[in-house]
């Protein structure tokens, strides 16, 4: 098992899990905002939609679905 | 049968639906018809940086008109159209290059136009992304930015201007009492001969990194750049958007098609390294309308036949000081600055 925070909040997943993953397991429905403040998480799973985008150890716009946990993973929601 | 309008325009682009605006608000009545999508060419393409330039005397005094009435206009403006005071940064490279920022100062302080020189350590002030090593700046305050397509219809709307989706292939066709042709580098599609070359120009636009980039950022390079005759060359030149996204360009090719989004974006890299990590999620192409000198045709052309095209890389910019310069013409009144320079006529042989 690892762990990663999200938000400040401790995350444990099985290795090799996605952040994605780690997130919607956790309860995280909220992965970003849009423009308009809308509420954006996950579509397509496979990195296309781009909408699952989070700031990972302090690089914007990483996508949570194309990215394995990793120990001590700081993942930010926008 | 309904009567010819006064006016018909042909290009629903920036320059087209500003001649409109200018010629309702003058009482006309005004066609504008266009093949495409309004605000679908170089007006959606470009920019909308609105900016003073001063090469020479006449480019100056059209855009220090225009960005004037820019900002006339911008309290009418929806707010879609995303109109920022953003000023242009100016940077200075080297001490050659912080000399011209001084002679440039100079000529915008003489002309009334804010601006503020900085040095070494104000520059990463105002822009703490830029890399180590640059000479310095000069702001432009009072330069700014526009989302143009929606400007565009803006101009289109208030101007209560039928817009006709058709192709126009002979503007002799047209009976109204003046017909202005404004389809920027496809002009010379309806005027055999036009000093008019198409110019290509590329533009990436990133993901929203708020804070990232203040001003718009320009190197003074840039005007050998825009300016030039070389077939092709790139310049740094950065945007912020409201929204935290940048507008990275810029390039410019005359008829030829060698791969350039990479040069200009690692010049964009080498004066803010940190452009690298940002995501670019979409890039383009458009073409300006480009005239040997670089200064636009605004006037007659022959007969009821007007032209307002050929304005390169600032139609956003001088839309709305070339549609005064060219109703004042149709209408017989004084243009609100000397129109010698942009005369058709001064390519006739």
């Amino acid at each position: 098992m690892i762990k990663i925070r999200c938000d400040g909040r401790e995350i444990v997943v099985a290795d090799g899990t996605s952040v994605a993953a780690a997130l919607l397991g956790a309860g995280v429905a909220r992965f970003r905002s849009s423009v308009a403040g809308e509420s954006r998480g996950p579509v397509c799973g496979m990195g296309v939609c781009m909408e699952c985008r989070v700031t990972i150890d302090g690089e914007a716009h990483r996508l949570a679905c194309q990215t394995l946990c990793r120990e001590g993973m700081e993942v930010k929601t926008t | 049968m309904t009567p010819s309008p006064d006016a018909i325009i042909v290009g629903a682009g920036i320059v087209g639906a500003a001649c409109a605006y200018e010629l309702a608000g003058a009482g006309a009545r005004v066609e504008v018809i266009d093949g495409g999508i309004t605000g679908g060419g170089a007006t959606a393409a470009g920019m909308g940086h609105l900016v003073v330039l001063d090469d020479n005397e006449a480019e100056l005094a059209l855009t220090k008109l225009s960005v004037g009435l820019w900002h006339l206009l911008a309290k009418e403006l929806p707010r879609a159209a995303e109109f920022w005071t953003c000023g242009t940064l100016w940077i200075a490279a080297d001490g050659e290059e912080l000399a011209a920022a001084k002679a440039k100062y100079e000529v915008y302080r003489r002309n009334g136009l804010a601006a503020e020189l900085l040095d070494e350590k104000q520059l990463y002030e105002a822009e703490p992304n830029l890399r180590a090593g640059l000479a310095g700046g000069l702001l432009a305050k009072q330069d700014a930015a526009v989302y143009a397509p929606v400007a565009t219809r803006f101009l289109l709307e208030r101007a209560k201007a039928k817009v006709t989706r058709a192709v126009v292939t002979d503007l002799d066709d047209l009976k109204a009492g003046a017909v202005v042709c404004a389809t920027g580098a496809l002009a010379g599609e309806l005027v055999p001969g036009l000093r008019v070359r198409p110019r290509k120009g590329h533009l990436a636009i990133t993901d929203r990194y708020p804070g990232f980039v203040r001003h718009q950022l320009v190197e003074l390079g840039y005007l050998r750049s825009a300016h030039g005759e070389s077939s092709e060359s790139v310049a740094f030149n950065v945007q912020p958007r409201p929204t935290g996204q940048l507008l990275i360009g810029s390039s410019r090719q005359y008829e030829v098609e060698t791969p350039i989004l990479g040069r200009m974006l690692e010049r964009a890299f080498e004066y803010m390294p940190g452009l690298r990590a940002c995501s670019v999620i979409r890039t383009w192409t458009g073409f300006r309308a480009s005239t040997p000198d670089k200064l636009p045709m605004i006037g007659r052309l022959r007969g009821n036949i007007y032209l307002a095209t050929g304005h390169e890389g600032l139609g956003v910019t001088t839309s709305l000081g070339t549609a005064k310069i060219l109703a004042a013409e149709i209408l017989g009144r004084p243009s609100p600055i000397p129109a010698g320079p942009y005369r058709v006529e001064r390519f006739d042989d």
